[in-house]
């Protein structure tokens, strides 16, 4: 991972995509989300869904497992050229999730990435905080998840004062 | 079946506790959150946290299994649109056991489908200890048990 001073905002990555089966759709609902129209076929078609479809949940965890992967890529290239790597901090959260529509069986969803914006910790001098829009779209191209996710990240200089740079 | 109709503002639910293990933690990061500290007891000693702790987005799958099992089951549950807020609180470990307490925070019925009703939902994670761990605001649609119009049946 590059330095909060290294990032800009509108920098925008694909992450990677994924086809969703309904096979992993039932195993991750009967985990964590046990409703009928994530779990069976029949009772699906019943709802207002029309067919069986994804967790909400089942999207986000996908699409984390690539923007997780994809900076993991980020960061070996960066060992591979003899780069220090900055390190990332917990995130306090997420906010504005939406899933604008549903993720059906055979669905492939790709993932990406965009920095909307940075922010200097006042109480942190050594790390700011990086406002990531993490999306999903569809193969037809229609959105079916977007969130903020806020993460820590190192400062390439420390700022005691805030008064350089 | 639990319906709309049945949601009031300023209910609260308290929703039986969930023991975290570390397999737990490690099988979730190994499929959606393959990160040191959430894999390794002895990676996750050089990491910003100390010792091997739960993935954020694992909290809030098991918050929505506790959420699923204690109030959705046998509902006119039709899913979500969205959720305005989730915040991390504090890490999950090994061993904890977590309790979800639910309020109704807001409940308003559908203009544009009269057969559907949205409630909020504002949620807090605490562990043993009674520490929050994680809080999430979040909105929910469920059939309603009759239209204004028509007395139809709820979806679901």
């Amino acid at each position: 991972m590059t330095y909060f001073e290294d990032v800009r905002v509108g920098t925008r990555t694909e992450v990677g995509s994924h086809t969703f089966t309904a096979d992993e759709i039932k195993a991750f609902a009967r985990e964590f989300d046990p409703q009928p129209f994530h779990l069976d076929e029949e009772a699906a078609a019943r709802s207002h869904f029309g067919a069986l479809c994804a967790s909400g949940w089942h999207t986000a965890a996908v699409c984390l497992r690539h923007v997780v992967l994809a900076r993991q890529r980020q960061q070996a290239e960066l060992r591979r050229r003899g780069e220090p790597v900055a390190r990332t901090g917990p995130s306090p959260g997420l906010r504005d999730l939406k899933w604008p529509k549903p993720v059906y069986v055979g669905d492939t969803i790709a993932f990406a990435q965009e920095i909307v914006e940075l922010r200097p910790v006042a109480s942190r001098p050594d790390v700011g905080l990086r406002i990531v829009r993490h999306t999903g779209a569809n193969q037809r191209g229609e959105l079916v998840y977007s969130v903020l996710s806020s993460t820590f990240i190192e400062r390439r200089v420390r700022h005691p004062d805030g008064a350089q740079g | 079946m639990r319906a709309f109709e049945d949601f009031k503002v300023g209910d609260i639910m308290e929703l039986a506790p969930l023991a975290v293990t570390a397999a737990d933690i490690k099988s979730f990061a190994v499929r959606f959150d393959p990160q040191p500290m959430h894999l390794d007891e002895a990676a996750s000693q050089s990491t910003i946290v100390d010792g091997l702790f739960a993935s954020g987005l694992h909290i809030v799958c098991m918050h929505m299994r506790l959420f699923a099992d204690g109030i959705l089951r046998d509902s006119t549950s039709m899913g979500s649109p969205g959720v305005e807020e989730i915040r991390y609180l504090a890490p999950v470990r090994p061993g904890d056991s977590l309790t979800l307490r639910v309020e109704i925070a807001g409940v308003r019925p559908s203009k544009s489908r009269p057969e559907m009703g949205l409630v909020n939902f504002r949620s807090h994670m605490v562990n043993a200890d009674n520490k929050p761990v994680l809080e999430i605001a979040a909105t929910l649609m469920f059939g309603r048990r009759r239209t204004a119009g028509g007395g139809r049946g709820g979806a679901g």
